[in-house]
């Protein structure tokens, strides 16, 4: 069996798996059952000034049958009084000991605001802080969340307020809200925050009630732009994740990764681009607490499998895999195949391919059933028939390299090889 | 032992007879099964589908509440898409050639799904098609079955005024009179037949038959064209003594009377012999045995390799407790006081392929004997020969012969369905109908 337990800056939890700030970490009751169930640790549900919530909330996405591809919430911080979440949270902390106990902040703007809250939730005995400079709805109105996040001179500051008096570990949440999270995530890194979280939710419009023409969630015949995440972020998180770890700069503190994690295969992929850990949300909320057994239990068997004795072998192993498009090796070509016996016939890789692709599949008609085959000559080895095809391995991509040696672009053109082959 | 009626409760009745296939209750129900589909391009179940549905369509417009554009999808290929939903053999069309088959997983359930868009379609009266204005071409039409209505609905669209005889009282053909009550009831198959009719420019005068109250003269004279779609008529007689005993029946009349008397009224034996194989036997031997009678026998002369029926109603029929007897061909019935008492087989086996390429049962002379008090024929039916001679409509033992354009031999009568294929499935006549009606479309322009 191998070690899932978790270290980040010092922080301690059974498995890598924290639920991240958000509703199901707001109230004891939720966090104990958290905690009952095996989740690693929580980032309680962001304290700061007080604040009044609409209903409704939420609203999501779905896609072809499946509920809650994406999910959004226009919910603002914790709306419970700062005593009752700081007595909660001590008790917490004493009835869990081994799990981890980190606080969501997000004060008023100013220095004194946030020197207050710090001392108080330092007196929970909280194992670490995660400053909220990332949501996008509600408290930016008010130069809070991703008001700071979006201003890396402001989160600067605050990160500089914030780190003259915190004694616990301080990981800044970053806003996806941006064109890119790097100038944020070093300003940060300089100011002095131990760590980094990312992403937040995106600001988004899930959809519209075509009977009433109101956008969701629907709060008395409005709507306003919420919070997106779920599976459907995933990619946006993975990808500004990779920037962060790439970053010669912020790449030197942990990160914890969130943004659509719902299986243990999508914690393995963020840790693979650089997460120490990862924090989960919208899964939690669709299916209960539960999930993280399988979680724990994937995990522990995926790197069994593979080797890895603890964590830390293969956090941070994709990152290099990811570079710059003039890197990569154009004699590298690949060619579709399909797979006769596995065939269904239904058609899809051909009519992707002749309608949007490379025209390079050939249909022989049958009645009912036609043969579908691959122009080996015509193929650029794009993978498009290869994702739709329904059938696993029916459609593989085989090498066959137009050269043996590597070439990239830039020597490409030097040596001034044709272009416009296909 | 004996014939009698009225052996059950209003409540076995119902039980017995209800729907086998039910539908969907919700929109949700539906769109877990739609998406399941793939989407197929150039799509397998379309290809084998006599109408061409273009299933693929219909069910992805139910994925997308598009329930309007389904219905209309399904309705454009075939105008009695609701029916074909719940008494199509699926299994040997567009269900069984789903790719789904090819990965070993259950096929799409592409009838209850049509049946869902069809039935929101006729609940709602949706009027999908609009009629062109009349072009002031008259056109009848003999038979409201599944042929007639269906050529008689594509002529309206293109505004032509149709004149439909029907020898019944009622339309949709055996889709009305000749189908398991189980899997379509007569109400069904009454609104469905006044849901194609909405469109107008449609006429019908039921109760009037070819040969006895209108004449083919008389149609020719009065309309720019006429399509005869009268289908096939009585059951196959088997030609063997006994046959006229009390108790011998035909299938064909059996169901026609289960549909139009109520079940009570249908007398049913104690023990049934059935003959044949096809859609019609399954449909006579389930039906006698939900009607209280004790013991149903199927008697074929070939084995399953060769039967009509799909695998599917055969398991119907065994599901409920029917017993088969391959091999065995009537030999003769026996009787005393008039009523049948015993149904001598010839034991068969089967030789050298026949004209329709399946294995000829041959006599091996030996013989066994069923107690019996009733046997239904459902041997196949048999074309109205005798009428179609009198016309001097050029025929093969009384199934019209036709063109490729679906003409007769007689200028301006074209005919399809059942009439001229002998006896095949509602879709089959459904698709002659359409063809029937571009045919004749063309002729009434040139002429």
């Amino acid at each position: 069996m191998a070690d899932i337990s978790s270290n980040f800056l010092g922080i301690k939890s059974p498995n890598p798996f924290w639920l991240a700030s958000a509703p199901p970490t707001d109230k004891k009751y939720n966090v104990l059952r958290a905690f009952e169930a095996g989740w690693g640790g929580v980032v309680w549900k962001t304290l700061g000034s007080q604040v009044k919530n609409v209903s409704s909330r939420y609203s999501a996405v779905d896609f072809n049958g499946g509920r809650v591809m994406g999910f959004n919430n226009i919910e603002l911080i914790s709306d419970r009084p700062l005593d009752i979440n700081l007595k909660e949270i001590k008790e917490c902390i004493k009835l869990f000991p081994d799990r981890a106990m980190i606080v969501s902040l997000m004060a008023d703007n100013d220095k004194k605001s946030w020197h207050d809250i710090i001392k108080k939730v330092e007196d929970t005995g909280a194992h670490g802080l995660e400053l909220n400079f990332g949501c996008p709805h509600g408290m930016t109105e008010r130069g809070m969340g991703a008001a700071v996040g979006q201003d890396p001179e402001i989160a600067c500051m605050v990160v500089e307020w914030v780190m003259e008096v915190a004694k616990i570990p301080v990981i800044t949440k970053l806003t996806p809200n941006v064109h890119s999270v790097v100038p944020t995530g070093r300003s940060v890194v300089k100011a002095g925050t131990n760590a980094l979280s990312l992403i937040n939710t995106i600001q988004s419009v899930t959809g519209i009630d075509l009977d009433t023409l109101v956008p969701n969630p629907n709060v008395g015949g409005k709507s306003v732009f919420g919070g997106y995440c779920g599976p459907a972020v995933k990619p946006i998180a993975l990808k500004m994740l990779t920037t962060i770890a790439q970053d010669t700069l912020t790449k030197k503190v942990p990160i914890s990764g969130i943004g659509g994690i719902s299986t243990w295969k999508d914690a393995v992929e963020f840790m693979l681009l650089g997460a120490s850990n990862v924090q989960v949300c919208t899964a939690a909320m669709k299916h209960g607490f539960r999930i993280v057994e399988d979680m724990c239990e994937g995990l522990n068997n995926w790197m069994d499998e593979k080797g890895f004795k603890k964590l830390d072998d293969f956090i941070g192993k994709s990152v290099s895999n990811i570079t710059h498009w003039e890197d990569l090796d154009i004699n590298y070509h690949i060619i579709a195949r399909i797979n006769q016996d596995k065939c269904i016939h239904c058609g899809l890789c051909y009519i992707a391919c002749e309608d949007t692709s490379h025209q390079s599949i050939n249909l022989e008609y049958g009645k009912p059933y036609n043969t579908y085959t691959i122009k080996e000559e015509e193929c650029v080895g794009c993978n498009l028939c290869k994702l739709v095809c329904p059938v696993d391995d029916c459609i593989t991509m085989e090498e066959h390299r137009v050269a043996p040696e590597y070439l990239n672009w830039i020597e490409y053109q030097k040596r001034g090889l044709p272009l416009n082959d296909h | 032992m004996a014939i009698i009626n009225n052996r059950l409760t209003t409540a076995q009745y119902e039980a017995n007879f209800a729907d086998i296939h039910p539908p969907y209750e919700s929109i949700t129900a539906a769109k877990v099964d739609a998406h399941r589909c793939l989407f197929c391009y150039d799509a397998p179940c379309t290809k084998s589908c006599p109408t061409s549905i273009d299933v693929p369509k219909f069910i992805k417009q139910i994925t997308t509440e598009n329930i309007k554009g389904s219905a209309h999808t399904i309705f454009s290929s075939n105008i009695m898409g609701a029916g074909c939903s719940q008494v199509c053999p699926v299994e040997k069309l567009c269900e069984g050639a789903c790719v789904y088959n090819l990965l070993e997983e259950k096929a799409i359930p592409i009838a209850k799904l049509q049946r869902y868009s069809t039935e929101k379609a006729m609940e709602n009266n949706w009027q999908l098609f609009k009629r062109k204005p009349s072009v002031g071409r008259r056109v009848a039409i003999v038979g409201a079955g599944p042929a007639g209505l269906s050529c008689a609905h594509t002529l309206s669209k293109e505004g032509i005024d149709v004149t439909i005889y029907e020898k019944e009282s009622k339309g949709g053909g055996l889709m009305t009179y000749g189908i398991a009550a189980y899997k379509v009831t007569p109400r069904f198959c009454e609104e469905e037949v006044d849901y194609i009719l909405s469109i107008g420019g449609i006429e019908v005068k039921y109760n009037q038959e070819l040969g006895k109250t209108i004449s083919l003269a008389e149609l020719k004279r009065n309309f720019d064209a006429v399509y005869l779609g009268m289908g096939v008529g009585v059951a196959r007689q088997l030609d063997i003594p006994g046959e006229k005993l009390e108790g011998v029946v035909d299938a064909i009349q059996f169901i026609y009377d289960i549909r139009t008397k109520g079940y009570p009224s249908v007398s049913v034996g104690d023990k049934v012999a059935v003959i044949g194989m096809g859609m019609t036997a399954i449909d006579a031997a389930t039906q006698a045995k939900r009607l209280g009678a004790q013991e149903v026998t199927m008697i074929y002369r070939r084995t399953r390799e060769e039967m009509s029926c799909t695998q599917h109603e055969l398991d119907i029929a065994m599901l409920d407790g029917c017993e088969v007897i391959w091999l065995a061909a009537p030999k003769k019935v026996k009787g005393s006081n008039g009523k049948v008492k015993q149904l001598v087989c010839s034991i068969m086996k089967l030789g050298e392929p026949d004209a329709s390429g399946r294995r000829a049962p041959v006599d091996t002379g030996e013989t066994f004997s069923l107690d019996v008090d009733m046997v239904i024929k459902a041997a196949g039916q048999v074309p109205f020969e005798k009428l179609v001679k009198k016309y001097k409509l050029d025929n093969k033992n009384g199934k019209l012969v036709i063109d490729k354009n679906c003409a007769t031999n007689i200028k301006g009568v074209f005919a399809g369905g059942d009439a001229v294929n002998g006896g095949k499935e509602v879709v089959d006549a459904v698709q002659a109908g359409k063809d029937g009606a571009k045919a004749i479309l063309s002729y009434i322009r040139v002429k």
